[in-house]
Parts: structure tokens; C-alpha cells; sequence
């Protein structure tokens, strides 16, 4: 096997759905430009022509609306959002026709769309370039969300996106394109609804969502040289969820805590956290808990940012707090930090 | 020589403005600003022309690319490179950066980064003047991308049915990030206008800052009596969409276009002028850079102040 990164992942699965399936067609705006939303499109308008991968106007409600028409009578589109609050303005096109359009034809047309956004931190990217809104559209029956953590499990998960012949809403945290690992070379599917181990663990469990599972791991680092054994479970598919993989966990675990990367009011980890008290009520050792950013719009300076986002260090104290340990000071290790990668502007 | 007078402040608030954006283009590499920057470098001509074509108290709501706007509009320096830096002296103490530039104590009501979004809100700033039997008017400046935005032409319906005093500022640089307007648009914006009943001019030398000031005064007179108004002006975006590097190496473009507005640019062409003024901005400049430099970054007090 080879290494890919996860916008070679993205990257891939179109290119090799597309060969497969000639219905299929990526579109949004920028997508055929040069910049190629994060190199996720990029060789695709070479290889498959204008018809197959297009620019759109910046229109995204009609676009969106477009691409439902389009899914109804045969063809299979993909479209993308470089950011999701962008994709807020086509939210009437998703959440009043898209998700219901199934259940108001009695079933009689499907909609096989894709809708792909990215979401994460930037840096200074202030209040409208930073949501992630996953539980805006978990809440909405009809809609499949997916938030693939990993280069592998994006690439199968979106080739079953796009066969699935249900809308679904795909997020993409900007960090994770540059994460690369062994990926198999041919297609194949990852059904969607079905989370993961991504590490197993008997202390707590913390589940991650999107970016937060690479935090989660680096935390876990930190605590296995205290001795403290954390599991981590990404859901990878937020709706439909697999419940019972995460309710299993915590009932091994005794205690769970939730790592997401947004709001935590009314948040997905809300979510999270009801089912969980639900179904493990009397094997839970210590009250959920649940880390997200700051309940203010995001900052665009630097300081109030890394007030603002959660990260490893975050998931640390919140495991230490839970085990009734004593803070590990964590000056000496070596956190995360994107400007490895990323020095602006955007 | 009334005339000359003019040419003069309108060329120093020009040249200031695009001294600002290469200091933030020299002051870039180092990362104290923190933030995209999406300069108007190019365009300076536009924000000077209309701004003084306006009247003091008139309101002007933006977009990210608006470093130039907040200038014309009589903006703090000090306060903006404050703002840049994520300084607690910043005009929105850090919180708003390069992308959301605000000053409503001089009239910028606003910047959005959300292509459009600011639109509207000079429709219904237009109709609280009406209202309150005020003589002011609201100016939405927008991109030629954001007219393809359905909220474009809900706002110029809506203002045309309630005769309110707004007047639409189309940017036109012909470019949406890597887009050229022909792939984006099927429609021209006068005629587009014309079927709402709103009169609309396209002036074509925006880099004629008399020029473009005088189609604001005349618009703006229509605008105040009561009449919406498109005015779009052609521009040209010299840098890249965001950051402050070129972009002709991303072979999206060349720079022939570029080539050709810059031999009309004043700001290039009237050298004498920029050496005579030079000295007295970058002072001004620096002072600016100093107090940001000497502002303290805000704390976790500041993070959780000001969300309602
Ligand atoms: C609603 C929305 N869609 C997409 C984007 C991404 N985007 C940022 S700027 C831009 C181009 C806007 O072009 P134009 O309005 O002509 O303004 P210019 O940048 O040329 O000044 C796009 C598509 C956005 N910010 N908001
Ligand atoms: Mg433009």
C-alpha cells in the first residue's frame, strides 16, 4: 500500500466514482479553479471536462436546489462548500426539500447527492469562517452526516456516499487533508453508520468527532505515561449513529467524555450525551462530560482563539478532573500546533 | 483649481491607503497579523471616489475587502493596525481582524466575509432614514460576485418598491477568487436594474478618482431624493484574491490586464505627487504600526464580553 493524504483521499474516491459512474459530477464554486478546494478536485476537471466538474455562479441556495433536480432524474452530483458557513445560505434547499423529499414522494425519489463542507480553524478567521455545525443537521431527519477522521476511512466512506442513494453531508476539518496514512489503492466502501475504535482503552472513553480524534490520541499519549488507559471511539457517521459501539464503550469504561469541535450548547455532544445517560445510567462512574469551543462567536485574535478552541490539553484536564487526578504540568510536550503547516492567509 | 484642490485630497487618501496595504504587505511575513487580508490594492480609487462623493453622516456597509473603505470613510489608522494585530486597542479589540472592519463612529457600519450578506442591511438602514425624515443615504458596497447572490436581487426589489434612499456600489474587478465574471454571469447589471425601475451607472475608468467621485455626487443626489441607485465601477484587483502575494503564477490570469490599468493609475503614474505626500503619510503610518506594536493583547475577559 501506499500513503495518501485525506484530500487525496477526497480526491480519489471522486476520481474513482466517476470513472465507475458516469452520473456522477462534482460542482461549487472554485472547485474546477486552480486552488481546487484544498487539492481535493484537483486533476478532476482535466480528466473528466467541464460537463463533469464545474464552477457555479455564487449562488449556493439554487445551487443547491439544482443538484436536487439534478438526483432526482438520474445523475448523482457532489457539491462542494470550501466553507460551511457558506453553506448556511443554502440551508432552506437542504432542510426544507432535500431531507424531506424522499418521505413526501412516499418514497417514490431518491436524492443522491452529496454535499460536501469543510469546517476548522484557520488562524484569525474570525466568526464566519470557523462553525461546524454538525448538530444543525444531525437534527434534521433525512439527512446522512458523515465526519471522517481518518484518510482510509474518508476514502471509503465517500465512495459510499456517493453510491448511497440518500443525501449526505459530508464535513471535512481543514487540518486533517494534511494527514496521511496507508490507503488502499482500489475502490471499496466503508458503510456508513458504523463508528470505530479508532484506540481501545479501560479508564474513559472519549468520543471524538472530526478533528478533536487527533487531540483525543495525542492526549491519550500523554495519559498512558501516567497509566491511565483511554479508549477512543469516532462515531465517523453522526446520522445515522452508531450507538451501540459508543454505549458499549461507556459501559466498559464506567465514564465518557465528549470531544467536539463546536458549541457545546445544544451541540451533537448534546446529543451524544443524552443517548449516553440513557442507555448507561447505572454503569456510569462519573457524570458525561463535554468539551467544545467557547460559547461566544469565534475571535479572530490569537489569544482569545486558543481560549476559544478545545484541544489535547483540554481532553487532558477533563480526564485528570474525572479521575480525580492531580494536573500533570504539560509544558514539556509537544502539542499540535498547525503553523507547522499553515502560515495564512487563509 | 478648485479642481486641483480636490485631486489632491482625494490622491492623498488613495496613496495612504495603498501605503497602509504595503506596510501590511512587508509586516505580513512576520506574523504579527494574524488574519487573511484581502487587499484593494488597485482599487483604492473607488472607495476614495465614492467616499468623498458622499456626505459625512452617510452610512456604508461592506464587504472583507474593505482596508480601503474604512481609510475613505475617516477610519483610525491606529485603531485599524491595532485591529490587525488582535490588539485590545483594535476599532473591535481584536475581535473582528482584517475581514470585519467596523467604525460606525465614522459611518462604516460594517464587513462581512459572507459574499452579500451586508446588502440588505443598506436597504434597511435606508429605510430608517426614510422614516425619521433623515437626509442621509446607505451605501452597499459589493464584489461583481456577490450580485449572483439571490439577496442582490431581493434587496434592489425591495428597495425599488419602498423608494428608499440606497445606493448599490458594485465593485467590478471581473474576478470572484479565481472566476472570471463571464463563467459566473448571463446578465448585465443595468438592464438587471432596469426592470426593478432603478437607474444604474457603469463607469468604466475606475482608476478616475474625480471621475468616480462626480458619478457618486449625481447618484447620490438621486439617492437622496428618494430614488435607489446602481452605480458600478470598474476596477482591478493587482494582488491575489487573498494574502499579499501576486497570483499571475497560478496561470488563472495574466497581467496584461493588470499591466494596462497600471499605466492609468495614478497613484503610478503621478509620481511627483506620490514623492511630495510620501513622507508626511508614512509618518502617519508609523505612528499607526507603533501603537499597535505598544497595544496589549486582550485577555479571557475579552473573550466572553460583548456576545449579547
Ligand atoms: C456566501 C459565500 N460564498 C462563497 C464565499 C467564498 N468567497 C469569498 S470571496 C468570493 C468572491 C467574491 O467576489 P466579488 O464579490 O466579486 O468580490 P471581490 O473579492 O472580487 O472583491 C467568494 C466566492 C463567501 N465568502 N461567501
Ligand atoms: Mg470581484
Amino acid at each position: 500500500m501506499r500513503k495518501l493524504d485525506y484530500a487525496g483521499a477526497i480526491r480519489e474516491a471522486t476520481t474513482q466514482e466517476m470513472e465507475r459512474d458516469s452520473r456522477v459530477f462534482v460542482y461549487g464554486i472554485g472547485v474546477p479553479t486552480w486552488s481546487s478546494i484544498f487539492g481535493t478536485t484537483k486533476g478532476i476537471p482535466e480528466k473528466f471536462g467541464k460537463e463533469r466538474c464545474f464552477d457555479t455562479p455564487i449562488s449556493e441556495d439554487a445551487m443547491t436546489g439544482f443538484g436536487l433536480g439534478a438526483a432526482i432524474r438520474g445523475l448523482r452530483p457532489i457539491h462542494v462548500h470550501i466553507r460551511v458557513d457558506f453553506m448556511i445560505l443554502a440551508t432552506n434547499q437542504l432542510i426544507n426539500m432535500v431531507s424531506n423529499y424522499t418521505y413526501s414522494t412516499g418514497g417514490k425519489l431518491k436524492v443522491p447527492l452529496v454535499v460536501r463542507a469543510v469546517i476548522g480553524r484557520g488562524w484569525g478567521q474570525g466568526a464566519q469562517h470557523s462553525k461546524a455545525l454538525f448538530s444543525n443537521f444531525t437534527h434534521i431527519p433525512g439527512l446522512k452526516v458523515i465526519a471522517p477522521t481518518t484518510p482510509s476511512d474518508m476514502k471509503g466512506m465517500m465512495i459510499a456516499a456517493i453510491r448511497d442513494d440518500n443525501p449526505v453531508i459530508c464535513f471535512e476539518h481543514r487540518w486533517l487533508y494534511w494527514a496521511e496514512e496507508d490507503v488502499p489503492e482500489e475502490p471499496y466502501e466503508i458503510p456508513l453508520g458504523v463508528g470505530r475504535i479508532l484506540r481501545p482503552g479501560k479508564d474513559v472513553t472519549v468520543v471524538g468527532l472530526s478533528w478533536m480524534n487527533v487531540e483525543a490520541r495525542l492526549a491519550a499519549d500523554i495519559l498512558a505515561k501516567r497509566g491511565v488507559s483511554v479508549e477512543i471511539v469516532d462515531p465517523r457517521t453522526l446520522a445515522p449513529l452508531d450507538e451501540n459501539l459508543i454505549v458499549e464503550s461507556v459501559k466498559r469504561t464506567g465514564r465518557c467524555i465528549i470531544a467536539d469541535c463546536d458549541w457545546v450548547d445544544s451541540g451533537f455532544s448534546a446529543e451524544l450525551s443524552a443517548r449516553i445517560n440513557e442507555k448507561c445510567f447505572g454503569k456510569l462512574k462519573a457524570p458525561v462530560k463535554r468539551i467544545g469551543f467557547a460559547q461566544t462567536p469565534a475571535p479572530t485574535v490569537r489569544e482569545l482563539e486558543n481560549e476559544f478552541y478545545p484541544n489535547a490539553k483540554t481532553i487532558v484536564h477533563a480526564v485528570e478532573d474525572m479521575l480525580g487526578l492531580e494536573a500533570a504540568n504539560l509544558d514539556g510536550e509537544d502539542f499540535f500546533s498547525h503553523e507547522r503547516r499553515f502560515r495564512g492567509p487563509f | 483649481m478648485k479642481d486641483e484642490a480636490i485631486y489632491r485630497r482625494l490622491f492623498r487618501t488613495a496613496l495612504l491607503i495603498r501605503l497602509v496595504e504595503e506596510r501590511i504587505i512587508e509586516l505580513y511575513p512576520s506574523d504579527k497579523i494574524q488574519s487573511p487580508v484581502h487587499l484593494s490594492i488597485g482599487q483604492e480609487a473607488v472607495a476614495v471616489g465614492v467616499c468623498d462623493g458622499l456626505k459625512p453622516d452617510d452610512l456604508v456597509f461592506a464587504t472583507y475587502r474593505s482596508h480601503g473603505f474604512y481609510i475613505a470613510k475617516g477610519g483610525s489608522l491606529d485603531a485599524m493596525f491595532a485591529e490587525l494585530y488582535g490588539r485590545k486597542g483594535g476599532v473591535s479589540g481584536g475581535k473582528a481582524g482584517s475581514m470585519h472592519l467596523a467604525a460606525p463612529e465614522v459611518g462604516l457600519m460594517g464587513s462581512s466575509a459572507v459574499v452579500a450578506s451586508t446588502i440588505p442591511h443598506a436597504v434597511g438602514a435606508a429605510l430608517s432614514f426614510k422614516r425619521r425624515g433623515l437626509s442621509q443615504i446607505a451605501v452597499a458596497v459589493f464584489g461583481d460576485g456577490a450580485t449572483e447572490e439571490g439577496v442582490y436581487h431581493e434587496s434592489l426589489n425591495f428597495a425599488a418598491l419602498m423608494k428608499v434612499p440606497v445606493l448599490f456600489l458594485c465593485e467590478d474587478n471581473g474576478l470572484a477568487v479565481h472566476s472570471h465574471r463571464p463563467v459566473r454571469q448571463s446578465y448585465r447589471l443595468a438592464e438587471h436594474a432596469a426592470s426593478f425601475g432603478i437607474a444604474s451607472r457603469r463607469l468604466e475608468e475606475g482608476w478616475d478618482m474625480l471621475a468616480i467621485r462626480q458619478a457618486t455626487l449625481e447618484a447620490a443626489a438621486k439617492v437622496r431624493a428618494g430614488e435607489p441607485f446602481v452605480l458600478e465601477i470598474v476596477t482591478s484587483r493587482y494582488k491575489e484574491h487573498v494574502g499579499v502575494g501576486e497570483d499571475f503564477h497560478f496561470n488563472y490570469r495574466t497581467s496584461d490586464g493588470v499591466d494596462a490599468w497600471k499605466r492609468r493609475d495614478p497613484l503610478i503614474v503621478d509620481q511627483k505627487l506620490v514623492a511630495t505626500l510620501r513622507p508626511d503619510i508614512e509618518r502617519e503610518i508609523e505612528a499607526a504600526v507603533a501603537f499597535a506594536e505598544a497595544s496589549p493583547a486582550p485577555g479571557r475577559d475579552e473573550l466572553l464580553a460583548d456576545v449579547i
